[in-house]
C-alpha cells in the first residue's frame, strides 16, 4: 500500500533522513520506533506533504506521490494524528470533528460524527466545548477522531501515547488495536517500544535517519540490541 | 468645567446626545474598516499596512463607477465588493505571499511597499484633487428631536451591522469560515485535514479587502476622495483594533463604537482638530493598562 524507497528529507540544508525505505502493507499496522531526533516526525511530515523530500520515492495505492501537496494526500486518504495533537483549540469539538471531513463534503459528515462517537463516547459530552478546554486525554482522543473522520485508508498516528496517564495509555493500545481490526492499516509511531510491539505486524527502528533495524515484531522484541538501546539491558 | 487647566465648553445634553450619536454612525464605518484590519490579523498574524491605500482604491472605484457609469455609490458595492475580494485575493497570493516566504516582518513590509505603490499611482493617475460623489438625497433624513440624521449616516450604520453579521455568520456556518477560524490558531493542524493554507490565507485578505470596499460605498456619499484618503481611517481603525483586541470581530464591532463615540465627544469639546487627540489618548491607555484589548486574548 505505501512503499517509501531511499527516501531523503529535511529542513531547510539540513538533512535528517537519509535514504529510508519501509512499506506498509494493506490492513497492516507496522510501528516505526527510535529515540527522539531520530527523523521519525519528519518521516511523518514528508508523507503527508508538510515537508518536501529531497530524494528517494514515495508510492501509495500504486501511484507515484513523491512531494505531493498535503491536500493531494489527505484525498487520497493518508491521514496522520500528529504528535501534540493539533487540535484546533480556538474551535468547538463539533467544529473540530467537521473539519476532520473538510476534504470529504458534507455528504457523510453526520455518519462519520456517529461513528467518532461510537469510539469516543466521552467525546460527545464535549460537543459544544472549545477544544482547546479539554484534557490531555480528551485532546488525544479529538485528534484521533478528527483523523477518523477523514476516511482514511492509511492512519500514522504519531506518539499517540505521549502524556498520557499508564491508564489512558492501556486504552489508547486497545483502541489502536480495535482500528486495526476494522481492516485499517496504520503507521504507528511510537517511542512506547515493548507495548508498540505488542500490536505491530511488523517494525522498523530509525537511528539518526536510517532505518537500524527491521522485521517482524515478535522477532524485534526478542532482538539484543534493541534491548539494549531502550531498556539498557 | 475645567480639565487639566482648560476651560471647557458647557453644552445642555442634547447637543451631547446629539453628538454621541453622530458618534455611533461614524463608528459603525470604523468598525467595517477595522473589521477587515482584524481578520487579516487575527490569520496572518500581521498588520496589514496597505489597508488604508485598498480604501481609498475602492474608493476611487465607488467614484468613476459613479462619475462615469451613472451608478449609485450604494448600488456600486454590489461591483466593488466582489471586485474588492478579487483584487485582495490576487494581492496576498500573487504578491504578498509569493515576496514573503513565510516571514511575518516581510510581509509587513510588503504590505507597506504595496501601499506606497498604490498610492502613488493614484495620485499619478488621478492628481492630487478631492472628488465627490453627489447623491441627490445627501442630505434628507430624519429628525430626532435632539439631532437630524441623514439617511447616508443611518445607511452606514445599518450597512456596517449586517455586513459584520454576515460576516460572523460565515465564520462560524461555513467550512471556509471554520478553516479560517483553524488557520488562525494552528496552521499545522489545518495542513493535516487538507486545508490549504495559502488559499485560507488569501480568502481572509479577501475578506479584508471587500470590507474596505463595502466601507468605500458606505463613506462615498458623505466623504471626499483624494489619495491620502485612507491614512485617517486606517489609523483610527488600527486604534479600534488595539482597543477592541487583535483578532476579535466582536471588539471590533465595540471599539468602533467607542472610538467614533469619543471622537465626536472630543470634537464638541475640545474643537475639530484638538478634538481627535482624544483617540490617541485611548490609544495609549489601553496600551498601558489593558494591552490584550477589550476582547483579546493573551497571546
Amino acid at each position: 500500500m505505501l512503499e517509501i524507497r531511499a527516501l531523503e528529507a529535511g529542513y531547510g540544508s539540513v538533512r535528517v533522513l537519509h535514504g529510508v525505505d519501509l512499506d506498509v502493507g494493506e490492513g497492516e499496522i507496522v510501528a516505526l520506533l527510535g529515540s527522539n531526533g531520530a527523523g521519525k516526525s519528519t518521516l511523518n511530515n514528508t508523507l503527508s506533504g508538510i515537508i518536501r523530500p529531497l530524494g528517494g520515492a514515495i508510492r501509495f495505492d500504486g501511484r507515484d506521490v513523491t512531494g505531493a501537496t498535503s491536500v493531494k494526500m489527505v484525498d487520497l486518504g493518508v491521514i496522520q494524528v500528529p504528535e501534540g495533537r493539533r487540535i484546533f483549540p480556538n474551535l468547538t469539538v463539533r467544529e473540530n470533528l467537521e473539519l476532520g471531513s473538510y476534504r470529504r463534503g458534507r455528504e457523510g459528515r453526520a455518519a462519520g460524527i456517529e461513528r467518532v462517537v461510537a469510539v469516543f463516547p466521552r467525546l460527545s459530552e464535549r460537543f459544544g466545548q472549545f477544544a482547546g478546554t479539554l484534557s490531555g486525554g480528551e485532546q488525544q482522543m479529538l485528534a484521533i477522531g478528527r483523523g477518523l473522520m477523514a476516511q482514511p485508508k492509511l492512519l500514522i498516528l504519531d506518539e499517540p501515547s505521549l502524556g498520557l496517564s499508564p491508564l489512558l495509555v492501556e486504552e489508547m493500545f486497545s483502541l489502536i488495536r480495535d482500528l486495526h481490526g476494522e481492516g485499517l492499516s496504520i503507521l504507528l509511531v511510537e517511542q512506547n517500544v515493548f507495548q508498540s510491539l505488542e500490536i505491530a505486524d511488523r517494525a522498523y527502528v530509525l537511528e539518526n535517519g536510517l532505518i537500524a533495524l527491521q522485521g517482524p515484531a515478535e522477532e524485534l522484541v526478542e532482538d539484543e540490541g534493541l534491548k539494549k538501546s531502550y531498556l539498557g539491558m | 468645567m475645567e480639565l487639566l487647566g482648560f476651560q471647557l465648553p458647557t453644552y445642555g445634553w442634547s447637543t451631547i446626545l446629539g453628538s454621541a450619536i453622530s458618534g455611533v454612525f461614524l463608528g459603525a464605518i470604523y468598525a467595517l474598516v477595522a473589521l477587515g484590519l482584524t481578520l487579516i490579523y487575527g490569520v496572518l498574524h500581521i498588520i496589514n499596512f496597505a489597508h488604508g491605500a485598498l480604501l481609498m482604491l475602492a474608493m476611487y472605484a465607488v467614484y468613476f463607477l459613479w462619475h462615469l457609469g451613472g451608478v449609485d455609490p450604494y448600488l456600486a458595492m454590489l461591483i466593488v465588493v466582489p471586485g474588492g475580494f478579487v483584487f485582495g485575493y490576487c494581492l496576498q497570493r500573487g504578491v504578498i505571499g509569493k515576496t514573503s516566504h513565510g516571514r511575518d516582518e516581510i510581509i509587513l513590509l510588503v504590505t507597506l511597499g504595496v501601499a506606497i505603490v498604490i498610492e502613488n499611482a493614484a495620485l499619478f493617475l488621478f492628481s492630487a484633487d478631492e472628488r465627490n460623489v453627489q447623491v441627490p438625497y445627501d442630505l434628507d433624513g430624519i429628525d430626532l428631536g435632539v439631532t437630524y440624521v441623514v439617511w447616508t449616516d443611518l445607511a452606514a450604520l445599518a450597512g456596517s451591522l449586517l455586513i459584520t453579521l454576515a460576516l460572523w455568520l460565515f465564520m462560524v456556518r461555513t467550512d471556509t469560515g471554520k478553516a479560517i477560524r483553524a488557520v488562525a490558531k494552528e496552521r499545522q493542524g489545518a495542513r493535516l485535514v487538507g486545508i490549504n493554507v495559502d488559499h485560507i490565507f488569501a480568502i481572509s485578505f479577501g475578506i479584508g479587502t471587500a470590507c474596505v470596499a463595502a466601507a468605500a460605498s458606505l463613506l462615498a456619499p458623505t466623504y471626499a476622495v483624494y489619495p491620502q484618503f485612507g491614512y485617517l481611517f486606517v489609523l483610527i481603525a488600527f486604534t479600534v483594533v488595539v482597543l477592541g483586541g487583535m483578532g476579535s470581530f466582536v471588539g471590533a464591532l465595540v471599539g468602533g463604537f467607542v472610538i467614533g463615540i469619543t471622537e465626536q465627544l472630543g470634537r464638541l469639546y475640545l474643537g475639530e482638530s484638538l478634538g481627535l487627540i482624544t483617540i490617541s489618548a485611548i490609544f495609549i491607555l489601553i496600551l498601558l493598562f489593558r494591552p490584550t484589548g477589550l476582547f483579546g486574548q493573551k497571546a
